[in-house]
C-alpha cells in the first residue's frame, strides 16, 4: 500500500445492539482526535478496534479502512508493515531486559531499510528523558522503571522505533509525564494522533473530540475558537496545579497565596 | 474428517480459543467432536457438551506423558469421532515437558501461547511451537505493544513456516484466522504419523527409578559438568 493519508471507522453498534450514530469518522495525516467518555462506556474497545483493523469481526462490528480500503493482510500479520503504534493503560512491563536490550530487540524488528537500530535506540532515549524528570539509562532493566519512566519509553518508542502514521494513546495523562513537552513533541509529527482521555487539557488541545457513550459513538465535536482560547487558561491552570504537585513531592511547604495571580 | 490438534502451555487459553472456534465451526455447518488429554484433571469436556451438545471425551493420561498419550489414543479417538457422524476433531493436549508436540501430519497443529508468558517464551517451548502449522497468541492486550511485537518476531525466529494469529479468547476476536486453517485442512488419510521426532523416553528415570544422581542410573546419563553418555552394559 503507498503512503497512508486517511484512516476511517466505518460505525458498528452499542453494546445494546443499537447502531452508533455516527456512521463514519475520517481522520487525515496531521489531525489530533480525543476520544471522551465515561469509563466504561467503550473508548478502550473503541482504539482496540481501530488497532486490530475491526472488520466486522469484533463485538462493535465496526471497520476499519486505510486510504478509504480495507487494509491489507500484512499491516496485521508483519509488525514491520503495521502502521499503527498502540500505547496502552499496562504501563508495566514483563520482560526484565535492560532498556538497551530491549530497544535492540523492538529496533530490529520495526527496522525499515536504511534505518540503524543502533541511531533509534539512542534518539528513542533522547526522547523519552525530554518527557520525564527522572532520566531513564540504557543500562536499567524494564521491571525497575517508574510509571512516568515506562510511559515515556513507550511513547518515545512509538514514535521513534514503531515511527508509524498512526499513534494510539490510551491515558496518556496517568502517568508523571511531562504532557505539554509531550504534545509539542508528538505535535511536530505529520501523523494520526488518538488520546483516549480525561484530561481536559489533551481534550482541548485536540482537533476534535469524538464523544463516546454506551458503547457508541454518539457525536463529533470539532474544538471551536471559544474553546480554542479556553484551551490556553486551561493549560495555564494545569501548570499551576503541576508546579504545587511537584513542590508536594520534593517534600516543600506551601505558601497560602500559591494560587493568587493565577485563576483570572 | 479433518483433525486439528490443540497444544500450548497451561494456562494459555487453550480451551477458550477452541470454544469460539467450535462456535463459528457449528455456524458454518460442521460437526465436532472434542477430545481433551490431561495429566489429572480436566472438566473442559464436560463445558464443552453442556455450551454446544457436541460429542465430547477426555483421557487422563497419569504417568504417561500426555503427548505420548494422544500419541496412542488418536487412533481410537478418530474411530470414536467417526462413529459419532463428526466432520471435525479436535484435540487439546497439555503439552508439559516441551521435548516433543502431538501434532500428526495431515492434520491441523495449532500452539496456543499466551503474551503474558516472557519474551523469551518462544525460545523455550521447542516443537509445541516449531512444529505447529498456526501459532495463536492471546493475552496481548495485557502486555505493551513493543513487548507483543519482539514475542511475535520470537515465534518467528523459532518457527518460521507458522501463522501467527493474535486472538483475544475471551472476546473471540481474531479466531476467523483459525476457522479458516482448520476448514483448509485436508480430511485426514489412515495411516497418521506423529510429525517430528519424540525424545529417548526409556530412561530408568522414566521407567521410574527414583534415586538422585547419576550413580544410581544406567543407559544415557549425564553428570554436572559432561555431555549426555553411556554407562551400563
Amino acid at each position: 500500500m503507498s503512503e497512508i493519508e486517511s484512516i476511517t471507522i466505518i460505525g458498528g453498534r452499542g453494546k445494546d445492539g443499537e447502531p452508533e450514530p455516527v456512521e463514519r469518522i475520517d481522520l487525515q495525516m496531521g489531525n489530533v482526535a480525543s476520544i471522551v467518555g465515561p469509563t466504561g462506556s467503550g473508548k478502550t474497545t473503541f482504539i482496540n478496534d481501530i488497532e486490530m483493523f475491526a472488520d466486522c469481526d469484533t463485538p462493535s462490528m465496526r471497520r476499519v479502512l486505510i486510504n478509504g480500503e480495507r487494509p491489507p493482510r500484512e499491516f496485521r500479520n508483519d509488525p514491520s508493515k503495521n502502521p499503527i503504534a498502540l500505547i496502552t493503560q499496562h504501563t508495566t512491563f514483563l520482560s526484565d531486559l535492560p532498556v538497551g536490550e530491549f530497544l535492540e530487540a523492538h529496533a530490529t524488528v520495526r527496522a525499515a531499510s536504511g534505518k540503524h537500530p543502533d541511531d533509534m535506540i539512542e534518539r528513542t532515549i533522547e526522547f523519552a528523558n525530554e518527557l520525564t524528570g527522572e532520566p531513564v539509562g540504557l543500562d536499567v532493566r524494564m521491571t525497575e522503571l517508574s510509571g512516568g519512566q515506562t510511559r515515556a519509553l513507550l511513547i518515545a518508542d512509538a514514535t521513534v522505533i514503531c515511527d508509524t502514521p498512526i499513534v494510539l494513546l490510551d491515558e496518556v495523562e496517568n502517568a508523571g509525564i511531562d504532557r505539554t513537552r509531550c504534545l509539542e513533541l508528538l505535535r511536530r509529527q505529520r501523523k494520526v494522533f488518538i488520546f483516549v482521555t480525561h484530561d481536559p487539557r489533551i481534550a482541548l488541545l485536540s482537533d476534535f473530540r469524538i464523544v463516546i457513550a454506551e458503547g457508541r459513538v454518539m457525536k463529533i465535536l470539532g474544538t471551536n475558537e471559544a474553546e480554542r482560547e479556553l484551551a490556553t487558561k486551561v493549560s495555564r491552570l494545569d501548570d499551576v496545579l503541576s508546579r504545587l504537585r511537584d513542590k508536594l513531592r520534593v517534600g516543600q511547604a506551601l505558601s497560602g497565596n500559591e494560587l493568587e495571580g493565577t485563576l483570572a | 474428517m479433518k483433525i486439528a490438534i490443540c497444544s500450548g502451555p497451561p494456562t494459555t487459553g487453550k480451551t477458550s480459543v477452541l470454544r469460539h472456534a467450535i462456535r463459528k465451526l457449528i455456524d458454518k455447518g460442521e460437526r465436532c467432536a472434542f477430545l481433551k488429554i490431561d495429566v489429572q484433571f480436566a472438566e473442559e469436556d464436560e463445558q464443552l457438551a453442556a455450551e454446544f451438545g457436541i460429542p465430547t471425551r477426555k483421557v487422563y493420561s497419569g504417568e504417561l506423558c500426555p503427548d505420548h498419550c494422544s500419541v496412542m489414543v488418536l487412533g481410537d479417538a478418530i474411530q470414536w469421532a467417526d462413529e459419532n457422524d463428526c466432520s471435525i476433531l479436535l484435540v487439546e493436549t497439555a503439552g508439559l515437558c516441551l521435548r516433543c508436540a502431538p501434532y500428526v501430519d495431515g492434520g491441523l497443529g495449532i500452539c496456543v501461547l499466551e503474551a503474558t508468558s516472557g519474551m523469551n517464551l518462544p525460545l523455550k517451548v521447542g516443537p509445541m511451537l516449531s512444529l505447529a502449522d498456526v501459532t495463536v497468541v492471546t493475552k496481548g492486550d495485557l502486555v505493551s505493544q513493543a513487548e507483543r511485537e519482539v514475542f511475535r518476531a520470537r515465534i518467528q525466529d523459532v518457527a518460521p513456516m507458522t501463522q501467527i494469529r493474535e486472538a483475544n479468547a475471551l472476546y473471540g476476536i481474531g479466531i476467523d484466522p483459525l476457522v479458516e486453517a482448520i476448514l483448509e485442512t485436508p480430511d485426514a488419510h489412515d495411516d497418521l504419523l506423529l510429525r517430528g521426532s519424540p525424545p529417548v523416553g526409556t530412561c530408568t528415570i522414566c521407567v521410574g527409578k527414583r534415586e538422585v544422581g547419576w550413580q544410581a542410573h544406567f543407559g544415557v546419563v549425564r553428570a554436572l559438568d559432561n555431555q549426555n553418555f553411556y554407562r551400563g552394559q
